[in-house]
């Protein structure tokens, strides 16, 4: 069996797959609507920064006042609601004291409360620190999380003025920018590899492309070859006379076909609803959805090889993707994670495949930025195929 | 044996099924050379022994069939044969070629009719035959003139552009045998072919097999769990019973052993049947077995000369009255039953322990 005709059955085995799957009306539907879904579930459900919105903050102030002045707490309103009037972060209801912010978080009316003790105005009058007190809700961290990251921005650029203020009260002479630059000598300005903004999106997109793509080569060559062997079919194609490379090769052709189309669209998903930008080249990007489809080819030729029924075959495919799905920093950076599940991580195929498509996507990488995941994944499919082919020959004549 | 490369591609083979002179392989057998050679062929599953030494050959053109019940060890044998699985032991030679050394060449002369359903449902009947065709590496315009041709033979023309999962049984049986024909096999492995078809679909295909041996000299083998089948079928029977061919003959020889054995089948209708009664007669000396058809039929398989009147006698004392009686000739299921001492189906009443049936014993085929 030369080459030629190995290709040649090779394509014939991919269109009789695809021909399959074209008179396959709902999986066809299908198969166009996970993408969909998948992109619009992670989409909206996942906070970005704008998201953040409305949130219900309860406000009780006792400022006692110094003397007859309540100066403090009313410079500390006048800047909260100077702020969230811009940002329209939250939307905030009195309350009288403390008690009534905590039975109102327990209601769950707000998330938060902001109090502000008696002693507010006479503290800083007379040269102390002046202490606001934040109610958060433990049953919600990340909402407190947020609220409290929201509070000490407004508390930290309250501070700064407060702080120009006396700084210019010392000394006249010394005007706005000067007073600034000696309470905060030192500014951040944040600039990204590349220009533009950059979400929550852009990170998981490139992710979710590599994962539909190489998930559904792995799982889609074991379910396929299985169920034909079922069925029966695949019988017809063994006892004729090919070489037993071409069912692999045409099985992972007509499911590589199927994984980019799901891929392409989940790509224009992005860019159309989610704002998604491409910075490098797009033929990289197509180029290293193939590679990452090569890497594992050899893993699903090796479970079909062990299952013996189809429904073996989709147990062992379950069981390895959900810990891909997760470990492999598609969803959530890896460096989140402790450091024997990053080691883990570091195995897996698809974590490679998601950080180059990333760098490529949002940082626009050329091929030269990413030769060490483009190692790993060549060595990583060769090493597999290397054992697969073998496995699956004798597999096949039990 | 060694075919030069134009030989062994286009050899000139005429067969009714196709008029066109391209055939994918074809060999070059002596004389008295069997087509197929089976050699202590031996298969086991962990320990189970599945196919147990056996030794057969098949002649150019003839129909060997291999009887025997579910379980017996005859899918395995095909699927050995026919490069699908390998002997654990053993050899064989289909047309000189080894089944494990040379399959590719195996597999060039075979086609297989397997007890599931080589096809995909969604596509049409030509494209299926399309698809196996091409794996075949035959030019494309022979490959069309040869579907064509076998569809018409099968009476599926009209049906060739619909999706063969709207088709009836038959007509998907039809198409698995016409699948198997598409490379012009010299040997034909033909696993339960009439399973689960009406009677005339059974006779169609039956038909069919027949006029394909007679007519392309080509050599079959055929299981089946169905005496009449084989006795209809097949110029010699071996009878394969837990993995062990017990017997190889000739239908008609094999029957003989019967005869010659001084075997007498009754099959009597006794009016006022009872199960005493049916005690009494298996209780008699000279009686093999009894197996009740109905309310008032039983079939009495029995030894001896005095035999017939024995038994008669024995209902009569019993107050037993007989509507008729019929001395049937032995049926290939009473060699069966004389060779293996059970019948092909479990059935009621047989004089053999327990324990010597199968513990996983498959239940009776429902068709």
């Amino acid at each position: 069996m030369d080459a030629k005709s190995l290709l040649s059955h090779s394509f014939r085995i991919a269109w009789k797959d695809l021909m399959e799957l074209i008179r396959n009306r709902l999986g066809l539907v299908m198969l166009v609507l996970m993408p969909i879904f998948m992109m619009a579930m992670v989409g909206f459900i996942y906070p970005s920064n704008t998201s953040i919105s409305k949130i219900p903050i309860a406000l009780a102030n006792e400022d006692a006042g110094y003397g007859n002045s309540t100066i403090g707490s009313q410079t500390f309103l006048t800047v909260l609601q100077g702020i969230n009037s811009n940002t329209g972060m939250m939307t905030i209801t009195n309350a009288s004291n403390m008690d009534e912010i905590k039975d109102l978080v327990q209601k769950g009316d707000v998330y938060g409360g902001i109090l502000i003790p008696s002693n507010f105005t006479s503290s800083i009058m007379t040269g102390e620190q002046g202490t606001i007190v934040i109610v958060v809700d433990q049953s919600n961290p990340q909402m407190s999380a947020t609220i409290q990251a929201v509070l000490s921005g407004v508390f930290d650029q309250m501070g700064t003025m407060l702080a120009q203020q006396k700084v210019q009260g010392l000394n006249p002479a010394v005007n706005a920018t000067n007073s600034l630059a000696i309470v905060k000598p030192y500014d951040i300005q944040t600039e990204g590899a590349v220009s533009g903004h950059s979400s929550y999106f852009d990170f998981i997109a490139p992710g979710i492309m590599a994962m539909t793509v190489m998930m559904s080569v792995m799982t889609g060559l074991p379910a396929a070859i299985s169920q034909e062997k079922e069925v029966g079919t695949l019988d017809g194609m063994m006892v004729a006379p090919i070489n037993r490379l071409a069912i692999i090769l045409g099985k992972t052709l007509a499911q590589t076909a199927r994984g980019l189309i799901q891929g392409v669209l989940i790509l224009a998903l992005a860019v159309a609803l989610f704002g998604v930008t491409i910075q490098g080249s797009i033929l990289l990007v197509f180029g290293l959805l193939l590679l990452g489809v090569f890497s594992f080819v050899g893993l699903g030729v090796v479970i079909t090889s062990f299952a013996k029924d189809q429904e073996t075959a989709m147990m062992i495919m379950m069981t390895l993707m959900f810990p891909m799905m997760f470990l492999s920093g598609v969803f959530f950076p890896i460096q989140q994670m402790p450091w024997y599940m990053q080691s883990v991580s570091k195995v897996l195929p698809l974590t490679y495949a998601a950080t180059a498509l990333r760098k490529v996507m949002v940082l626009g990488a050329q091929i030269p930025a990413i030769t060490t995941e483009l190692t790993i994944l060549i060595t990583f499919g060769i090493v597999m195929t290397a054992i697969a082919v073998p496995v699956f020959k004798r597999a096949m004549t039990r | 044996m060694n075919l030069t490369e134009s030989q062994s591609e286009y050899l000139y083979f005429a067969p009714i099924y196709c008029t066109e002179q391209y055939c994918v392989c074809t060999v070059n057998l002596l004389e008295n050379e069997s087509m197929i050679d089976v050699k202590n062929l031996t298969k086991t599953f962990n320990k189970f022994v599945a196919v147990d030494d056996i030794s057969f050959d098949v002649k150019k053109g003839e129909i060997f069939g291999l009887l025997g019940p579910n379980g017996a060890g005859k899918s395995t044998t095909i699927r050995m044969l026919s490069t699908l699985s390998r002997p654990t032991k053993g050899t064989a030679t289909i047309g000189g070629y080894d089944i494990v050394k040379d399959d590719t060449e195996v597999r060039k002369l075979i086609g297989i009719v397997s007890e599931k359903m080589i096809m995909y449902n969604r596509l049409t009947a030509r494209e299926n035959l399309w698809f196996f065709g091409n794996l075949f590496n035959l030019p494309k315009n022979v490959l069309e003139k040869r579907i064509d041709d076998l569809l018409e033979l099968v009476q599926l023309t009209k049906w060739k552009n619909s999706q063969v999962g709207t088709f009836s049984t038959g007509m998907r049986q039809r198409m698995n045998v016409i699948r198997a024909l598409l490379n012009m096999p010299q040997v034909l492995f033909l696993d339960e072919p009439t399973l689960g078809l009406d009677p005339q679909s059974a006779v169609e295909i039956r038909e069919f097999i027949k006029k394909i041996n007679r007519e392309n000299k080509t050599s079959i083998l055929i299981t089946t769990h169905m005496m009449s089948e084989a006795d209809l079928l097949c110029d010699r029977i071996g009878i394969i019973d837990h993995g062990k061919i017990v017997a190889l003959d000739t239908s008609t020889n094999l029957k003989k052993l019967i005869s010659g054995a001084d075997t007498t089948i009754l099959k009597l209708e006794i009016t006022n049947l009872t199960p005493e009664l049916i005690i009494t007669i298996r209780d008699l000396e000279c009686v093999e077995s009894v197996s009740q058809d109905n309310s008032t039929h039983v079939k009495v398989h029995a030894h001896g000369n005095d035999a017939f009147d024995t038994i008669i006698d024995s209902i009569r004392a019993q107050k037993g009255k007989i509507g008729s009686i019929e001395n049937l000739q032995p049926t290939l299921e009473d060699v069966f039953l004389h060779i293996t001492g059970h019948e092909v189906r479990d059935s009621a009443d047989q004089k053999i322990p327990m324990g010597e049936h199968r513990h996983f014993a498959p239940p009776p085929r429902v068709r």
